[in-house]
């Protein structure tokens, strides 16, 4: 999942500091542009622990993203904004605790069982707020910006500064999203989830109680798609339904294919570009769901290892080994050097 | 018994018995396993002993019957919570982490029983102790020399080997090893033999194998199933010797 | 709520839940043979409705809707899997979703370059467009008794299809024992083709048939679709009789539900598959494993 040669980590570096050093030149409407592709960035990185990570492919994301944004909107009393240390915080347990009750029912599927439960309990959120008038209903509502530090110690929001603000808090959120799952996916919990994504059941005959991971992992992912739902509020200062709906989960799965399955940096580049597409189309054509639906045929169909696979020989050789494990190793019929190994699973008459 | 003052067995099966639909594939099962006595089953394709191992390891639940770890029956649980009880298994069908490095695989079976929850965020390159367990276990099994390579691509016999490591790795007393010998090369059977036959010193091991010039010169308990019961249990001798085992093996010269 | 309003809720809820099963169907047939999700499924739903929309819009007729629908479906369902989904069946289900989902956009977008973006009602056709007197004091709308006795004569020809034909025989050995299919001589690409035509045109008749009933619009297909999803999850993944015992289900749930308690209703599908869920995650009707 991370950079493994000296060369693409000095390349990571430098991609991160180009980010930093762009608002010099970028137009005050691209900041937010920026800005709107690192928030989706942060949200499908969160993804990526459960997709690339552990083998997860949720349809239900989006509902941790919007748990969070909506929590917001409900403790801030009135219009009267509250400091991020403490919406920040509060969006992100609700975020984890919702993904830890949905988890504990969700898990107990496995494969496309999975893809439909998540994809369920997601609506099901999803009706919570457009039926009821617990967020504004159908319709949404505003919702007063966190404020970035606290009162009269803050980092300017004016309709001047907020481009330039939002970029970099953003920008490093993103990072920081990026530095804790690198950290994770280190770890020795990191390596059970790889593992549980290799090879399920040979972890569970290892010992390792699968289920637990899965939901601490499912937990976790949701808890950062709490935070990417948090900076969606601090930038756009409203909610509505579409936030927990699931085309933003199926959205969130398309920036992972694009940018490259295996992959932490991957997340971030298919958010880019997905953003650029999108910018892009609208200004071209209007047609911007179009455009999208093309461009996903076009990845699914000539270009399955995503972004990161255009550049990566690794990526590709990385392939070449699933698909000899997923065929149960041709080396299984064969003796070392290729010789043909003698057949002793019928040697009993 | 073989031995005259019989240590208790790691693990006793009692009455154990599985049925899909109408078909029976083990008939009420006794079984015992000791430190220190390698206990073979063989049979027929299709007498049941793989099943057997699947519901000793956990991987099936039995329809009736016991199975005593330690004195604590553990019939239907979840196969995770068996091996952490010390069961270990190999596979008949090579059961690998094909993406990962070989040391890879065997790090993880070695970190199972080695952290706690809280120590779990922990760098897995920092824990030196987990890295040498598993390395020790791919040496006992000849892989040192691999370990860098990715477990998928290496050959049929090493895969084997590998697997055993695995099983090592988690450090067991109780090991279930489904045809370990399948599809090796004369050589790297007869020393994976060898490697059984050492490891049955430290174990409670049941093996089952097709290969009977190896099962009889390793096992000190053979037990012989047909159609999903057994027929005969006792020392390798007196079991070749059984006639009912001649009959149902008529035509192997055994 | 007495007697009447009770009656008309649970016809109510059968007609959508049997509504509910041709889509299920379909989708269950099609994960179940084929092993791939198709979250377009829902659209084609969409694609039915506003056909019938077009066509009642034409002519002044949804009689021509309904065989047209069927006709349509099964000819698209057809060339969708010959030219797109084929491609996808050994493919990961992450690749599977993305590339229904593209479908998803691509329908809705043609639906808006081709019909626009409003609400259309579709009128009841007027023979039809009367009340069926069942008691003195209570009547039921004849348009949705004949909804419900297309929907359970379509019901009892898939049972008979798939339990007393050859065609049948093959799809049940195709979505219970893959591993025979091979060797029972079964022409597997044939049998594929045919299914997915079948779930299309049997979602399609199911989206011209409620057009009256709903209206039609953007999107239509989503709510559908991940209903549908939730009939499967209860029935079981692959099983017939799972989906329409699940759909049913569903349906009196979902009406019944939004009669009683409309704040609560929309999640009342869902806290029934969470009970399922928790009693057995195969579904009610899963072989067992």
């Amino acid at each position: 999942m991370l950079p493994q040669t000296r060369t693409a980590r000095l390349a990571l570096v430098a991609g991160f500091v180009a980010l930093a050093l762009l608002p010099l030149v970028l137009p005050p409407f691209y900041l937010m542009l920026g800005s709107t592709a690192f928030v989706a960035a942060t949200f499908a990185l969160s993804l990526q622990l459960l997709v690339g990570g552990t083998g997860l492919v949720s349809l239900g994301h989006a509902a941790f993203f919007g748990i969070a944004a909506y929590s917001v909107y409900l403790i801030s009393p009135g219009d009267t904004p509250l400091s991020v240390f403490v919406t920040l915080p509060v969006a992100m347990i609700a975020a984890g605790l919702s993904a830890l009750v949905i988890g504990a029912f969700a898990l107990r599927t496995r494969t496309f069982f999975f893809l439909m439960v998540t994809l369920a309990f997601g609506q099901m959120v999803y009706f919570v707020f457009h039926d009821t008038g617990l967020g504004g209903g159908a319709d949404g509502v505003f919702a007063p910006r966190p404020i970035l530090g606290i009162e009269g110690f803050s980092l300017p929001m004016g309709r001047r500064e907020r481009g330039l603000t939002l970029y970099y808090v953003n920008l490093a959120v993103m990072a920081a999203t990026f530095l804790v799952l690198a950290g994770v996916l280190a770890s020795l919990f990191g390596r059970v989830l790889v593992g549980i994504r290799v090879n399920e059941h040979r972890m569970r005959m290892l010992g390792y109680d699968v289920y637990a991971y899965k939901l601490a992992a499912f937990t976790l992912a949701g808890a950062l798609a709490g935070l990417a739902g948090h900076m969606f509020v601090v930038q756009e200062g409203f909610v509505n339904p579409e936030l927990v709906g699931w085309h933003r989960s199926a959205e969130a799965l398309l920036i992972i294919i694009l940018g490259g399955l295996g992959t932490l940096v991957g997340p971030i580049l298919g958010a880019i570009a997905l953003t650029a597409l999108g910018e892009a189309s609208q200004q071209l054509t209007e047609r911007q769901l179009l455009v999208e639906g093309l461009v996903i045929l076009a990845v699914v169909l000539v270009l399955p290892r995503g972004l990161a696979g255009l550049f990566s020989r690794r990526a590709r050789s990385a392939v070449a080994v699933e698909v000899a494990t997923a065929e149960d190793t041709p080396t299984a019929q064969t003796g070392p050097l290729g010789a043909a190994a003698p057949v002793r699973t019928e040697a009993a008459p | 018994m073989s031995a005259p003052a019989a240590p208790s067995p790691a693990l006793s099966a009692r009455g154990l018995t599985r049925r899909f639909g109408g078909l029976v594939a083990v008939r009420d099962v006794d079984l015992d396993l000791t430190v220190g006595e390698l206990h073979a089953v063989i049979g027929p394709n299709g007498a049941g002993k793989s099943t057997l191992i699947n519901l000793l390891s956990g991987d099936l639940a039995p329809t009736a019957g016991e199975i005593r770890i330690g004195g604590t029956d553990v019939a239907g649980w979840p196969a995770f919570r068996i091996a952490r009880r010390g069961v270990g298994r190999s596979y008949q069908r090579t059961n690998i982490l094909g993406e990962l490095t070989v040391l890879e695989n065997v790090r993880l079976a070695a970190q199972r029983g080695r952290t706690t929850v809280g120590g779990l965020l922990a760098p897995a390159g920092r824990r030196r102790d987990i890295v040498a367990a598993a390395e020790a276990a791919l040496a006992t099994v000849g892989l040192a020399s691999r370990a860098a390579r990715t477990a998928g691509l290496l050959s049929h016999g090493e895969q084997r080997q590998l697997e055993i490591a695995m099983t090592l790795a988690t450090e067991p007393t109780i090991l279930l090893l489904d045809e370990p010998l399948a599809g090796m090369g004369p050589e790297e059977a007869e020393a994976t033999g060898r490697l059984i036959a050492g490891l049955a010193t430290r174990h409670a091991v049941l093996l089952v194998e097709h290969d009977m010039d190896v099962v009889f010169a390793i096992a000190k308990r053979v037990t012989v199933m047909v159609n999903g019961a057994v027929i005969a249990t006792g020392l390798p001798d007196a079991v070749r010797a059984d006639p009912q085992v001649r009959i149902a093996y008529l035509g192997e010269d055994a | 709520m007495d007697a009447a309003t009770l009656l008309t809720q649970v016809l109510n809820g059968l007609q959508y839940g049997l509504l509910l099963f041709l889509v299920a169907s379909g989708l269950t047939l099609v994960f179940g043979i084929m092993g791939v999700i198709n979250l377009a499924h829902g659209s084609l739903t969409m694609v039915g409705a506003y056909l019938a929309y077009a066509i009642g819009a034409a002519t002044g007729s949804l009689w021509l809707a309904l065989p047209l629908a069927v006709a349509a479906g099964a000819v698209f369902g057809a060339v969708l899997e010959r030219v797109l989904i084929r491609r996808f069946y050994d493919r990961a289900h992450l690749d599977q979703v993305l590339l229904t989902f593209a479908l998803i956009l691509l329908f809705e977008e043609g639906r808006s370059l081709l019909v626009g973006n409003d609400f259309h009602s579709v009128p009841i056709p007027p023979v039809l467009d009367w009340s069926v007197p069942i008691s003195s004091i209570f009547s039921y709308s004849a348009y949705r008794l004949f909804v419900l006795a297309v929907c359970v004569v379509i019901a009892a020809l898939l049972f008979l299809v798939i339990h007393r034909t050859r065609f049948g025989g093959m799809i049940r050995a195709s979505a219970e024992k893959p591993e025979m299919v091979e060797a029972l001589g079964i022409p597997v690409s044939r049998v594929q083709m045919a299914v997915f035509a079948l779930g299309t045109a049997l979602a399609m008749l199911a989206g011209a048939l409620s057009a009256p009933l709903t209206s039609v619009y953007p999107n239509m297909g989503d709510g559908v679709l991940i209903v549908s999803f939730v009939v499967v999850v209860i029935g079981g993944i692959g099983s017939i009789a799972g989906a329409f015992w699940g759909a049913l289900l569903i349906g009196l749930v979902d009406t019944l539900g939004k009669a009683l308690v409309p704040d609560l209703a929309g999640i009342a599908v869902y806290v029934l598959m969470a009970a399922v869920l928790l009693w057995r995650p195969t579904g009610l009707f899963a072989r067992a494993a």
